[in-house]
């Protein structure tokens, strides 16, 4: 990889980092914590994710589908723990599927975290 | 903004009212080429000419649109738009403006219309249940909440799935919470009756009518296997088919759920996603009977066959959902992987078949492919599109 490139990456991770904090602290003075294990160029794409792909059952917004809603009021008075561990080995019986295949247990305490503080948005597409 | 406050002000509102003197008068057209794609992430409707593969216009001001899914009015003339947050919109696909909206729940899934076109009924996770509407003024007529009593349990609202338009303004739905599937009986729209078939199977997902308007059937999560309804018998009841398609293995996780509707059905044969197997099963629609299974690249949400029943293609679950398989039916082997762009979400076949149009959402892309050739014909930038919705669902009995 070219230097550039990386410096490129780089600037553009901690560019969406520091727009995740700034939401996370408009909640929470604490911002988000960084874990070990979670590399800062991994979050854009953590949060991609669970906007996204686990958006196709709790929302887009969060608001809940076939899942239920995961925004900071509903998810106010629940642990972090249990929601890492829902996340990372998922919930028999109902349709929440272990993620373990695809985040590391790191990950999954770090998207439990965002949770609880109100999930960051992904950056506006640019080209249009 | 301007033209939404004025609409909420409005609610629904007769098509015929003139909003504002904003929306272009288009010369007289046909629609047979129209369709749309959801824009999901901006909660705006993508309109397509399917004939000259162009974008030609962008509806706004349509909701969270993440799993929106549409309807066409019988004139093919109108796209009616299910939001995620319940928003129920009728867009002019003529006047390209938005000529109704109400909000009519909290979370929504989708929708269906009656084979008469008079009647739109939305189904939605909370409050449980199935609405219905004017088609024409967007007016509520019925409000079916899905209702339920689990042994030993208080009475609660069911998530409703699975909704199809049948016969005789009839429509069918299942409800994920109760193991149940219902069918309602709209001849007269504001006294709905209701036949409710219990213990169908654990946690049905999602269901299909067949082209002909005979069977229901419904896909089960909670168990192997789906649930099929003869809407022909005298009095309809639910059978297990495919029973036990897992033999007892370990379920692969499903990081999204699959997807059923008519396009199941190629010729004699359906093609069925498995839930938790890599598999596409292959039921013979005489019989019952799994007459054979299709290893494929990941779990199937969409299995869809080509109008002309030559061909099946499937999409999958992340984290394979860069690809797209192509399955012969007369061998019933894959003949073609395709990869149109990360996270391939949709396809939607034009009306006779001749290509697809599949939607890669992270790619910001929408491929047109030649169905022989496998040629890519065109590609629409469009942001991050999920649903693809031709007018040609118009005339087709469960789309």
């Amino acid at each position: 990889m070219p230097p550039w490139v990386a410096l490129a990456k780089l600037c553009l991770a901690a560019g969406v980092l520091g727009l995740a904090a700034a939401q996370a602290a408009a909640h929470d003075d604490a911002g988000p914590r960084a874990l070990p294990g979670v590399r800062a160029d991994r979050e854009p794409a953590l949060i991609r994710m669970v906007r996204q792909d686990c958006g196709s059952c709790h929302g887009m917004q969060l608001t809940g589908g076939l899942g239920p809603p995961l925004t900071r009021e509903v998810l106010a008075d629940k642990p972090v723990a249990g929601l890492a561990a829902t996340i990372y080995a998922g919930r028999p019986g109902t349709p929440m599927p272990p993620w373990r295949a695809l985040l590391s247990e790191a990950e999954s305490t770090w998207i439990a975290e965002q949770l609880l503080r109100g999930f960051p948005d992904e950056p506006r597409r640019q080209t249009r | 903004m301007k033209r939404r406050s004025a609409l909420a002000l409005l609610g629904a509102i007769p098509a015929a009212a003139p909003l504002c003197g904003c929306a272009t008068t288009a010369a007289p057209a046909g629609t047979g080429d129209l369709g749309v794609v959801v824009e999901r992430a901006r909660g705006t409707l993508a309109l397509v000419n399917t004939s000259s593969r162009t974008l030609l216009a962008e509806i706004e001001g349509l909701g969270d649109l993440s799993h929106a899914s549409v309807v066409f009015s019988r004139d093919g003339a109108s796209a009616y738009v299910f939001g995620r947050d319940g928003g129920l919109s009728k867009v002019n696909l003529l006047a390209r403006r938005i000529d109704a909206r109400v909000m009519q729940a909290g979370n929504s899934i989708g929708g269906a219309i009656s084979t008469d076109g008079t009647l739109v009924a939305a189904q939605n996770y909370a409050p449980g249940g199935v609405k219905v509407f004017d088609s024409r003024t967007l007016a509520l007529l019925a409000d079916i909440p899905a209702r339920f009593e689990a042994a030993g349990e208080a009475p609660r609202l069911s998530r409703v799935v699975g909704l199809v338009d049948l016969p005789g303004r009839r429509f069918a739905f299942s409800l994920f919470d109760a193991d149940a599937i219902w069918i309602a009986d709209l001849s007269d729209a504001t006294r709905p009756v209701i036949t409710k078939l219990q213990g169908v199977g654990r946690q049905p997902y999602d269901a299909l009518v067949t082209p002909d308007g005979r069977y229901y059937i419904a896909g089960l999560f909670g168990e192997d296997g789906l649930a099929l309804v003869d809407l022909w018998d005298d009095v309809p009841k639910a059978r297990r088919i495919l029973a036990g398609y897992g033999r007892g293995e370990q379920a692969l996780p499903v990081y999204k759920m699959p997807h059923l509707r008519g396009w199941a059905v190629a010729g004699r044969h359906a093609y069925l996603p498995a839930i938790g197997r890599h598999e596409v099963l292959v039921v013979d629609t005489e019989t019952w009977a799994e007459v054979g299974r299709i290893a494929v690249a990941g779990q199937p949400v969409f299995v869809m066959a080509q109008p002309d029943a030559r061909q099946v293609w499937v999409n999958f679950a992340l984290p394979d959902y860069d690809r797209v398989q192509v399955i012969d039916t007369l061998s019933r082997r894959i003949v073609q992987t395709l990869s149109p762009g990360k996270a391939v979400l949709h396809m939607e076949f034009t009306p006779r078949g001749e290509a697809v149009w599949i939607s890669s959402r992270d790619a910001n892309r929408v491929s047109v492919i030649d169905t022989r050739r496998f040629e890519t014909l065109a590609m629409l930038d469009i942001d991050s599109p999920s649903g693809v919705f031709f007018t040609s669902r118009a005339a087709r009995l469960g789309f």
